[in-house]
């Protein structure tokens, strides 16, 4: 009992992108199949695997096809499939892993950011080697408070295009290694804090360290929405929209 | 799915029931998306959503004849339907609703 149902719950856990089939008419109405991909999940070409039945091979032949372009799309869809002779009502449930924010610098802004995000369902993650900023007392609302170099922080991470990265700190010794791992990775957003000015020395630095001019283009700077605001709350809330505004259009791109 | 799984997990550790409401139509326009999950324990506790509020009350009813039967059943809610009309899915979409006992 609930055997299936566990292994949906660790793959999401897991922050696992995965699909769930279910019969949802007829017969065999409730039957499942859970479908995950199989080997390297960052292009190139996937497998899926499937685990529980729906009673009949042909029909689950075809829902793992179906589910396999589910999981491609990242998205939940319901289809009527036909399969010798029959129409089967199925929904492809996709669960994508779960959103994460990272926050390079435990500065000021990061605290009403981390409130923001977690607002929209963001898992939280603060890094900064820097004691006196990274305290329990400051970040007591997050879901993971990091004190160590942010770039050895992230080259732990399964940062994947659900993750989104903002380094915050203004200081390139922290800031810019933390850009050029997050750059190695596939994340869905990736801001800078600074000026233009800021800006332009980083990309300098970005330059001499190897980083393409294209991988560069990348990172969102000035970062956040323009909304004319200075306080930290308002600036966060900047940085936060632009994230769901990126998010929101690749999705919609995706489809 | 995440945020409504800690919930599930502590009523089927206290041996409780669960039932799973899964958004599986939307026409219109409907606040929750396609996949949107409610989960409603055997004393009638719920987590999660499916209508932002409208018809969370009516799905939870039908969570409870559902795991009480053992059979899933496909539930719709819309200005068409007169249930749905009671309940009062103000936003003026429709959506369809697949309810089953969490047994799987």
């Amino acid at each position: 009992m609930s055997e299936l149902f566990h292994a949906v719950a660790q793959s999401i856990h897991q922050d696992e992108l995965c699909a769930v089939v279910t019969v949802l008419s007829g017969d065999e109405i409730g039957r499942k199949l859970l479908v995950r991909r199989e080997g390297n999940a960052d292009g190139g070409e996937s497998s899926v695997a499937a685990t529980g039945s729906l009673g009949d091979t042909a029909l689950e032949q075809a829902a793992i096809d179906c589910a396999a372009e589910a999981l491609a799309a990242r998205r939940t869809t319901r289809v009527s499939l036909p399969v010798e002779g029959q129409e089967w009502d199925l929904l492809i449930d996709v669960h994508v892993p779960q959103e994460k924010l990272v926050i390079v610098g435990a500065v000021h802004i990061a605290i009403p950011l981390v409130s923001f995000a977690r607002e929209l369902g963001l898992y939280t993650v603060v890094v900064d080697a820097r004691p006196i900023f990274a305290t329990q007392d400051r970040f007591g609302h997050v879901d993971e408070l990091i004190r160590s170099w942010p770039d050895e922080a992230l080259q732990e991470m399964n940062l994947n295009e659900s993750s989104y990265v903002v380094t915050l700190t203004h200081d390139e010794k922290l800031d810019t290694p933390a850009l050029i791992c997050a750059l190695d990775h596939p994340v869905g957003y990736i801001g800078a804090l600074g000026s233009k000015r800021t800006h332009a020395k980083r990309v300098t630095a970005l330059r001499e360290a190897g980083v393409s001019d294209e991988q560069i283009s990348r990172i969102h700077a000035p970062i956040g929405l323009d909304l004319g605001g200075r306080s930290p709350g308002e600036i966060a809330l900047a940085i936060l929209a632009e994230i769901v505004q990126v998010r929101n259009r690749s999705k919609e791109a995706g489809t | 799915m995440k945020e409504i799984l800690a919930d599930i997990d502590n009523w089927q550790q206290a041996g409780k029931q669960v039932a799973l409401a899964t958004v599986v139509q939307v026409y219109g326009s409907a606040p929750r998306p396609l996949g949107a999950k409610l989960a409603v324990s055997e004393d009638g506790a719920m987590v999660g959503s499916v209508s932002g509020g409208c018809v969370e009350s009516a799905a939870v009813q039908e969570a409870l004849e559902v795991m009480e039967t053992g059979r899933p059943r496909l539930v719709s809610y819309g200005i068409a339907d007169e249930t749905a009309w009671e309940v009062g899915l103000a936003c003026g979409g429709t959506i369809e609703v697949f309810i089953e006992p969490l047994d799987w």
